[in-house]
């Protein structure tokens, strides 16, 4: 039985030990927001939060999970500064990459309060969108960098 | 907070196959919207009249907007809603968007070639603006006053002598009783007089469920009691399995059994490829249990193909004669004159190869066959796709397939094609419940309907001047109609992409297409068969002004030659569309002028390595201009921080949406010149995920884009594809102003820069 938490609340997993943590996020526990783009560790769109770093959901298997804390993009409070200045900036396209760019976006602001350009490039380089909102997401990462100082 | 009311998860089985919309709220009568507004719209024309159609106003004042375009990011599904909301001079916080399901009384509802706008913009306003005349004409009746002493100010009707005011949702109910204003009856705003339409404030109507996760896509649908499915699809098109073996898979925990699927019969349209499926309790089950599969598989003929010899082969074919697509003067016959006069011939070959779409969302569906009927859910660019293919596939009728249509995570005419879908529909009908299929990313990529690979040889024969006297082109690919049909090998239908339309001021001109015979399946890719062909067009053009030393923008509007309207030999549709939208080349000069202006063209120094690209191409009736400043490093790595694009798209609805469209073409443009190649063995696809089919990342991308959007009353014109052609071409030329080396090929990684 593998123990962890997930927004904060208390979850227990007794399925495949190998099953990836975003399998368990979509199909078990229906949080639906983080998405599947590659299960390769090539594209972030599963991008979620293990004790507060930004880590790859879909080749975090559940047995790696035992004991830590989640945070998905539903375990953000809305709205946090980030997601403000998406909706100002006007980032998104189709949309579904970006809750993955995000939730890789809070972390890299936890970490740097106030990130260069290029900071900013290695920090998202690993998200990719197909819409191709690259420059918005780099604006908007300036400017809630702004808001949360 | 507006919700995305059209999807509910779970999906209730309350309502099955009942699917409709707007049900409950509604006060605007049956015959609210008059049936002349779908009589003569064209590709909007809806087969017969429904009533509701497209928008009811609730007694609290909700006012419902159908959309009838998928959204994938372009902005569809905001800005049609967009339009009915500003005729009705609707609070646009009090609209909500209910997504229609697939339905022949919308009309085309196909979301694709950068026309939802386009297509429907009359009719949008029409919707809209019947509906405030009734509303004006109830309030007017309540007040016992003249309709000309009353105006409307956002979701209130007043009498301007008085000042009295009524909600729209107060006299909503009364003018639903009222019989419907004819067409000509009804007045549409003034331009000056728009609130929506054309305004820097619209944003799209999904942002926030976007950025908190509520969103919901195709990946996220469900359905009470669904299992999931993934399948091994035959390697080669047109595989069927010999046998399989499935043993090791059905031991994997949570897979529940196998099935198999069969093997479309050709042409293969829009039908499943068939193959093996694995049905589990979870999407990585499923994943996990097709891994141990053994199945054999039997030949195809298309197990011939090869990349590397079928590129010969279109070389080859691109070198002969070919059918005309367009003639003017006489090109031979100025070849042999330039040869004559010591004129100098110039000639080029270029290839593209093919591309895959990779939305960030691979396809995916949720269906339920149930008593000879299905329901299906789906991120689909085409919902009456969906139900036509299930219909064939499973021999039932279409109207009885109802098919919900989620946001899609990204299309780029991928999901058009709803091949997917009829396999979740077909494996439902096996399994007695509803399935969610679920494709990998490598399914994805290896299963697509592949942007066709392309080889086009140019000549030019150029005068003293440098300017061409003859200009030949021919293009060899194969069509995307060997998708419906397996004997095509010419792209006909396709030569309005680019071909059949050169805007140049050349004399003596004939445009060519080749034959070639298709392997895989072919399909839509934003902006389709314009990506090579502006590719081929607007290189040689540098070409040619290089070879005659003369500056590329120069050169360029020399090339467009003077403002006219360019006579154009188009049949059918082509031209038809053509009287509304004449080929102008007064607007390709000026977003030429305004991409050069805005660039600074010609007045930055520029050093080692360090250069700027322009091409200039319409597509989809939208006239773009792109400069390209590139930055080849030491290593021969290409950097961009800089793009100017101009864009005269016409009459616009949501500018901000657009210049994000632009800024997005020029990064899927980076993709597609940079790295995009997809390629087979043995029919087979050698690429399988981003690792090696790799697209642009934010720190490969353009640093900047600025999008310049000329201001124009012209009828409204496509935005989702139009940036994308221009982008590969001004990036090699502008690789060429900073290296010396021309790039003939994509993806430009073939080309060695250093």
């Amino acid at each position: 039985m593998i123990r962890f938490k997930v927004n904060g609340k208390e979850k227990t997993f007794d399925g495949d030990p190998d099953m990836p943590l975003l399998w368990y996020l979509r199909d078990v526990a229906q949080l639906t927001g983080t998405k599947y783009g590659c299960g390769m560790a090539l594209c972030g769109a599963c991008t979620v939060h293990q004790n507060g770093a930004a880590i790859r959901s879909c080749t975090t298997p559940m047995k790696e999970v035992s004991g830590a804390e989640i945070t998905t993009i539903e375990g953000i409070a809305p709205m946090h500064p980030v997601q403000k200045a998406w909706m100002e900036i006007r980032v998104p396209q189709c949309g579904y990459c970006q809750t993955g760019q995000i939730m890789q976006a809070i972390a890299l602001l936890k970490e740097n309060k106030n990130p260069s350009d290029q900071d900013i490039d290695t920090a998202m380089a690993g998200n990719l969108c197909r819409c191709g909102t690259y420059q918005r997401i780099r604006a908007t990462i300036h400017q809630a960098a702004k808001e949360t100082v | 907070m507006k919700l995305i009311e059209n999807v509910s998860r779970p999906v209730s089985r309350r309502g099955f196959l009942h699917g409709a919309l707007l049900g409950g709220v509604f006060v605007l009568g049956a015959r609210f919207v008059p049936e002349p507004l779908w009589g003569a719209e064209g590709d909007a024309a809806a087969s017969s009249f429904e009533p509701n159609l497209w928008m009811s106003i609730a007694e609290d004042g909700t006012v419902t907007i159908v959309a009838h375009r998928s959204e994938m990011g372009c902005g569809s599904r905001t800005a049609l809603p967009l339009v009915v909301a500003d005729e009705l001079d609707a609070d646009w916080s009090k609209v909500k968007i209910e997504q229609a399901i697939g339905d022949p009384k919308y009309g085309s509802q196909d979301t694709d070639g950068s026309h939802s706008v386009r297509n429907n913009f009359d009719l949008m306003r029409q919707v809209g603006a019947t509906g405030r005349a009734m509303l004006i004409t109830a309030a007017a009746a309540q007040w016992g006053v003249s309709q000309k002493d009353c105006a409307t100010e956002p979701h209130f009707v007043v009498h301007r002598a008085s000042g009295r005011k009524l909600g729209y949702g107060e006299v909503a109910a009364a003018a639903a009783k009222l019989p419907v204003p004819k067409k000509e009856d009804v007045p549409l705003k003034i331009r000056s007089q728009w609130r929506y339409i054309g305004k820097e404030s619209n944003s799209l109507f999904d942002l926030p469920e976007i950025v908190t996760g509520k969103a919901i896509f195709g990946m996220d649908a469900t359905m009470p009691g669904m299992v999931y499915a993934s399948v091994e699809h035959p390697p080669v098109l047109g595989q069927k399995i010999k046998s399989y073996d499935d043993k090791a898979a059905l031991k994997v925990p949570g897979v529940q059994k196998t099935l198999t699927i069969e093997t479309f019969k050709p042409p293969h349209q829009f039908q499943p490829l068939g193959g093996v499926a694995v049905i589990a309790e979870n999407t990585y089950a499923a994943f996990k249990g097709r891994k141990s599969l053994k199945i054999e598989w039997d030949s195809s003929p298309h197990s011939v193909y090869n990349s590397g010899p079928f590129r010969k082969t279109l070389e080859a074919t691109s070198r002969q004669p070919a059918k005309v697509v367009r003639n003017v003067g006489d090109v031979d016959a100025a070849f042999v004159q330039s040869a004559k006069t010591g004129g100098k011939i110039i000639e080029a070959e270029y290839y593209t190869p093919h591309l895959a779409h990779v939305s960030m969302e691979p396809p995916v569906a949720v269906a339920e066959y149930r008593n000879g009927k299905v329901l299906a859910w789906a991120p689909t660019q085409n919902p009456q796709a969906v139900q036509e293919t299930i219909a064939s596939v499973l021999g039932i009728k279409k109207e009885d397939v109802i098919c919900h249509v989620t946001l899609l995570g990204g299309g780029f005419g991928r999901k058009s094609k709803p091949d997917q879908v009829a396999e979740a529909a077909v494996l439902s009908k096996q399994l007695g419940k509803p399935v969610k299929v679920v494709w990998s990313r490598e399914d994805d990529i290896r299963f697509d309907f592949f942007h066709s690979v392309a080889a086009m040889y140019m000549k030019a024969a150029v005068g003293p001047d440098g300017k061409p006297t003859a200009w030949l082109q021919r293009t060899v690919y194969p069509p995307i109609n060997s998708t419906f049909d397996t004997s095509a090998v010419y792209a006909d239908d396709e030569m309005g992409l680019g071909w059949n339309n050169l805007p140049f001021d050349i004399p003596n001109h004939r445009a060519e297409n080749g034959p070639a015979d298709f392997h895989v399946r072919i399909g839509w890719l934003r902006s389709v068969a314009n990506i090579y062909h502006a590719f081929a067009i607007h290189s040689f053009a540098d070409e040619l002004a290089k070879a005659a030393n003369k500056d590329s923008v120069q050169y360029l509007l020399d090339l467009i030659g003077p403002p006219r309207i360019v006579s154009l030999d188009l049949k059918g549709d082509e031209s038809e569309e053509a009287k509304n939208y004449p080929l102008d080349t007064t607007r390709l000069r000026r977003v030429v002028e305004i991409a050069a202006e805005k660039s600074g063209w010609g007045k930055k120094p520029m050093g080692k390595g360090h250069g700027m690209g322009i091409a200039a191409h319409r597509s989809f009736l939208t006239y773009v201009a792109t400069v390209v400043e590139v930055e080849v490093d030491s290593r021969g790595q290409v950097h961009i921080p800089n793009v100017w694009t101009a864009v005269d798209a016409g009459t616009i609805v949501s500018p901000d949406n657009i210049r994000n469209q632009f800024e997005g073409a020029a990064v899927f443009g980076t993709s597609l010149a940079l790295f995009g190649e997809i390629t087979a063995t043995n029919g087979a696809i050698d690429q399988s995920n981003f690792h090696n089919y790799q697209i642009a990342r934010m720190n490969r991308a353009p640093r900047h884009v600025a999008v310049h959007i000329v201001e124009s009353e012209a009828p409204p014109a496509g935005v989702g594809e139009p940036g994308v052609p221009p982008f590969a071409p001004a990036l090699c030329n502008a690789v060429f102003a900073a290296t010396g080396k021309r790039v003939r090929e994509l993806p430009l990684s073939k080309t060695k820069l250093v």
